[in-house]
């Protein structure tokens, strides 16, 4: 195993962390906060894809695009709020997964029907098409650099929102004891509007950095969803700073895996058989993990402290 | 008779009269199509009992389908291909494969179920849907049984008595196991047993002050439902004649629940129902544009948003205003 | 509840009776997920193919029903299960999935019902599963590649890195160009297909770097094809590791690449049995009326769709029933149509034996991305696994 290529897929898995970790920090806020199950969550993230491509078409840049369709997803994300989770913060689990489980249908078909199975590639401004090479053998794509950075300062953001603004401690309050919130004056209901929302954004950001990449297409919320909710659980629900570690903890399990798995399953099977088995147990590794964190800790590695 | 009672008995005799009705009228498809309901309503049956009457909602009953399909898949592919033989696994009797079926169901539900069980609420539901992904991922990473490509089944299990080659009789069997499942469940929720999984649904800390295990008392519930549902997906491979792992995919897992939920939970015909209507809508939606999952997504929004109770919960709360 | 059920069930059922003077023709495909793109293409051929018959078989109406597998294997058994037993079709065609047309075989054959291919070629189908009533307007799996792993001799390529995704044909693509590809592979990388099919090759292409091979062998087929060749491009390895594609770089994925300045595709070289330049009166027609009808070049998918119809319409019109199923299984068997490809005929496994071209991306004189050919790679090419299949 060569140090570079350890490093490069040390990155990537740097990278697909903060992506997921983008993602399960909404997820994680509106069912901390709402005690709200989201399996929509996803479709955020996939919408936010397809809006930001549009936009990158008819403004003629992606990252002037990215900055329009964020409060846009936003938006969309207050309206599932409005119209589909707030009538059923009384009801339990079951009728949430159900309900956002419908939606996950409604939002995907309707990607469909507006744009076309085809997906939509996205181009980058000139200046992250390229390459950043750190030496001969460390080669990455500037683009990676991007999401990395993008990842890290909203990462950083939330944190700082979290702890040190008004709305944060709201949002900290209303986790820990909703109707002492309410009883002190505050709008709960626009507050709860709010964290959706920006769970929505968070995700929607989250798609639009990677459609560059894997170009915005109408399956991309499949692929994440299931991901991100591994992330919570394993982080421990409601728990922002347990999101983060288990985010980069997946990431780097499952690019790792996939980059050198095969190689250690070649010590002792076929290289066929290997190949085969590779892809399918890197993938599984994910559920191992959490099935052991929850076996061992049946609140995740970080417990909310009140609940 | 209790209103309930009518209803399951009508929705139960319509069940077992139109396929064969449907079939010899040459409209072959439509049996199969009832054959396939009923299977799914057996999983959706066993599921109801962990899920309705339990409180434990469970995310991966899907994957005992799938063990209970592969239970029969990779027998038979040995048998053909050769393998295994000195286990006794290389075979196309039923004798063993249905065993064998309920068995690996069974294993699965008492080890998956002793960590899940541990977990509450969410963590509940989440981990049961990572123990199906694994069984998803085991599958597909194994090359011999296809993997990602699914298994076809080229001989199908052999009973006594019984051809399941013939459209009729595999109904007919997967009929009456239906109506088996939903007496074994009536029976198990009617006793003091059930009272207690009932009880622990509603408060498990008083039922755990009353002295009861309630932990052992649902793994009991839990493996019973795998083990019931293990049976379903050994038929559901017997019909279908082909396996992927895509059948444990959490989707599917997904698709019972919702099965249960629209019948009506913890009602003993609402699991019947449930499926019924799925598969039909399913079929009718599909037929009409590629694009059913819209009208199909916003139905189960407006079910969940609107109707409370599923359909045995509708039907109930008719009477309610007619007396 | 369940009477409305049944009564809506009676409704649909007397729509199903077959009309004695039509063809009827089942035609799977994917029509959702994102692979649709490539359904939608052959479903625009097999209606442009339709319409270029005039809706008939010699005396009989052409009646086409589309089923859509969902890119899965037990969906697409199902929706074939539908075709051959509700609508009583006489020939199901289409399948772009091998492992849908392997799960799916059994469902038609056994119903006594000729099965078309105009799409995947799985290595079993043409070899020990070969059967009398399957025929294919496509090609086995492995030919492709194989005429690829030539090409890549000829060009001195002395080893390769390869990534296709994981599943039936992603495996023969694989068998196929190490059968004839003379240096060495150097590393292989099957990567998750299906509906959530992986899309981020970040890991995947890093290894594929540090490998230090001569060139990477690929084979992405509808919309990862797009996703690859960008971050191919993105990861800057079009001067150090060559791009050698097979139903990667195609009519599906160019007009996305070119909307969105991809010029790093432009040269890079694919092998096929069809080009929209072939030099025939039925593709210059095809290709016009398609472009015409649909604004932008037919893929493959398309010209083999366009051709499993002609196929079955060629049969039919010259038994001119339906019943005769030895007639028409004879007359299948003599391809006497005027395919898109131009003349082929069929081996004994009933896969065609044809050329094998090397096309290369072109901009057209309209400016349009496309493809044309460069040079025959294989002329007249059987596949391998003829010899395993027991027909004569």
């Amino acid at each position: 195993m060569d140090f570079a290529l350890l490093v490069i897929q040390t990155l990537n898995g740097l990278q697909l962390g903060l992506l997921l970790f983008l993602v399960a920090s909404g997820l994680t806020l509106v069912f901390g906060i709402l005690d709200f199950v989201n399996l929509a969550h996803a479709s955020l993230y996939l919408i936010g894809a397809f809006i930001c491509a549009t936009l990158t078409f008819a403004l003629g840049n992606f990252l002037i695009a990215v900055v329009v369709a964020l409060p846009l997803t936003g938006l969309i994300g207050w309206a599932v709020e409005r119209f589909v989770a707030r009538p059923l913060y009384e009801r339990d689990h079951l009728d949430h997964v159900l309900a956002t489980f419908g939606l996950i249908l409604v939002f995907e078909t309707l990607a469909h029907l507006i744009w076309g199975p085809e997906g939509i590639a996205v181009p980058l401004p000139e200046f992250l098409q390229g390459q950043i090479v750190l030496s001969e053998t460390l080669i990455i794509p500037s683009y990676r650099f991007l999401i990395i950075g993008a990842g890290l300062a909203a990462a950083g953001g939330l944190f700082w929102m979290v702890n040190f603004t008004r709305l944060g401690m709201l949002i900290r309050a209303g986790a820990s004891n909703r109707t002492m919130v309410s009883a002190l004056g505050i709008n709960i209901e626009m507050l709860f509007g709010l964290v959706f929302a920006i769970g929505a954004t968070l995700a929607g950001l989250a798609g639009m950095l990677v459609a560059p990449i894997t170009e915005a297409n109408i399956g991309m919320g499949n692929s994440i969803i299931i991901t991100a909710f591994v992330v919570i659980i394993v982080g421990g629900i409601g728990s922002m700073k347990g999101a983060f570690v288990a985010a980069l903890l997946i990431g780097l399990i499952d690019t790792l895996g996939r980059s050198f798995l095969d190689d250690i399953f070649k010590i002792f099977m076929s290289p066929s058989a290997a190949e085969n088995s590779a892809p399918a147990i890197s993938a599984m590794l994910i559920y191992i993990i959490m099935a052991v964190v929850l076996a061992l800790k049946p609140q995740g590695l970080f417990p909310p402290k009140v609940r | 008779m209790s209103r309930r009672n009518i209803i399951t008995l009508v929705v139960m005799a319509l069940l077992a009269v139109l396929p064969p009705v449907f079939y010899l009228t040459g409209n072959a498809f439509y049996l199969d199509l009832a054959t396939r309901l009923t299977i799914l309503a057996i999983a959706a049956v066993s599921l109801n009992l962990i899920l309705g009457y339990g409180g434990l909602i469970s995310f991966g009953h899907a994957a005992y389908l799938g063990i209970g399909a592969y239970a029969v898949g990779i027998p038979a592919h040995h048998w053909l291909y050769g393998g295994l033989e000195s286990l006794g696994l290389a075979t196309t009797s039923g004798y063993v494969q249905i065993p064998l079926a309920i068995g690996v169901a069974a294993l699965f539900a008492l080890v998956t179920g002793a960590i899940c069980l541990r977990t509450k609420g969410v963590y509940f539901i989440m981990i049961t849907m990572a123990f199906a992904q694994m069984m998803y991922y085991a599958i597909v990473s194994i090359e011999e049984y296809g993997g990602d490509d699914g298994l076809v089944i080229d001989s199908r299990s052999e009973l006594p008595f019984i051809d399941l080659d013939d459209p009729l009789q595999l109904f007919g069997l997967a009929y009456v196991s239906l109506v088996v499942a939903m007496l074994i469940v009536r029976m198990i929720v009617n006793s003091r047993f059930g009272m207690v999984l009932r009880g622990a649904k509603g408060n498990n800390e008083r039922v755990v002050m009353l002295g009861f295990n309630t932990y052992l008392f649902r793994l009991t519930a839990y493996v019973i439902a795998g083990a019931m549902a293990g049976y379903a997906g050994a038929l559901l491979g017997n019909f279908t004649t082909f396996i992927s792992p895509e059948m444990m995919d959490w989707g599917r897992s997904g698709e019972l629940m919702f099965m249960v939920i629209l019948g009506g939970t913890a009602t003993l015909v609402g699991p019947v129902i449930g499926a019924t209507l799925f598969i039909v809508l399913e079929e009718v939606l599909s037929s009409l544009t590629v694009y059913w999952h819209l009208p199909f997504g916003l139905l189960l929004l407006a079910v969940v948003l609107f109707g409370k109770g599923g359909i045995m919960g509708m039907l109930r709360a008719d009477k309610e205003d007619s007396e | 509840m369940k009477r409305i059920i049944s009564a809506a069930l009676a409704a649909t059922m007397f729509t199903s009776v077959a009309q004695a003077e039509s063809v009827k023709i089942g035609f799977v495909t994917t029509l959702t997920t994102p692979a649709a793109v490539i359904g939608n293409q052959m479903e625009n051929a097999v209606n442009l193919a339709v319409e270029h018959l005039g809706g008939k078989a010699g005396d009989l109406d052409i009646e086409v029903i589309f089923g859509d597998d969902g890119f899965a294997p037990e969906t697409g058994k199902q929706a074939t299960d539908k075709l051959v037993k509700q609508d009583d079709v006489d020939f199901v065609a289409g399948y772009i999935w091998s492992h849908v047309l392997l799960a799916s075989r059994k469902s038609v054959l056994d119903a006594g019902k000729f099965l078309i291919s105009a799409n995947a070629g799985p290595s079993q189908m043409a070899g020990k599963l070969c059967d009398p009533n399957f025929f294919s307007t496509s090609w086995q799996n492995d030919q492709t590649p194989e005429a690829m792993g030539d090409v890549l001799n000829d060009a001195g390529v002395k080893s390769l890195y390869i990534m296709a995704p994981n599943y039936a044909a992603g495996k023969d693509m694989v068998a196929g160009v190490e059968r004839t590809f003379e240096g060495e592979i150097v590393g292989r990388d099957l990567t998750k297909w299906g509906a959530d099919a992986q899309l981020d090759f970040s890991a995947e292409l890093a290894k594929a770097r540090a490998s230090g091979a001569d060139g990477i062998f690929v084979f992405y087929p509808g919309a990862a094809a797009g996703a690859f060749i960008k971050q191919y491009d993105q990861a800057g390895l079009a001067e150090e590791l060559p791009l050698y594609s097979v139903f990667t770089v195609d009519a599906i994925s160019l007009p996305r690449l070119q909307e969105a300045g991809f010029t790093a595709v432009l040269g890079s070289q694919t092998t096929q049995e069809w080009d929209p330049t072939l030099d025939n009166e039925a593709n210059a027609r095809f290709v016009a009326d398609y472009k015409a009808q649909f604004g932008g070049y037919p893929s493959y998918y398309a010209a083999q769709a366009y051709d499993s119809i002609m196929l079955i319409a060629s049969a039919v019109a010259k038994v001119g029933n339906t019943e005769d199923t030895d007639a028409l299984r004879a007359a299948l068997k003599e391809s006497d149509f005027d395919s898109v490809r131009g003349e082929f005929t069929y081996g004994n496994n009933n896969i065609p034996i044809q050329n094998f071209y090397l096309r290369e991306v072109v901009e057209d004189a309209d400016g349009v991305w496309t493809t044309k050919v460069v040079k025959t790679v294989y002329e007249n090419a059987q596949d391998n696994f003829a010899a395993e299949c027991p027909m004569e």
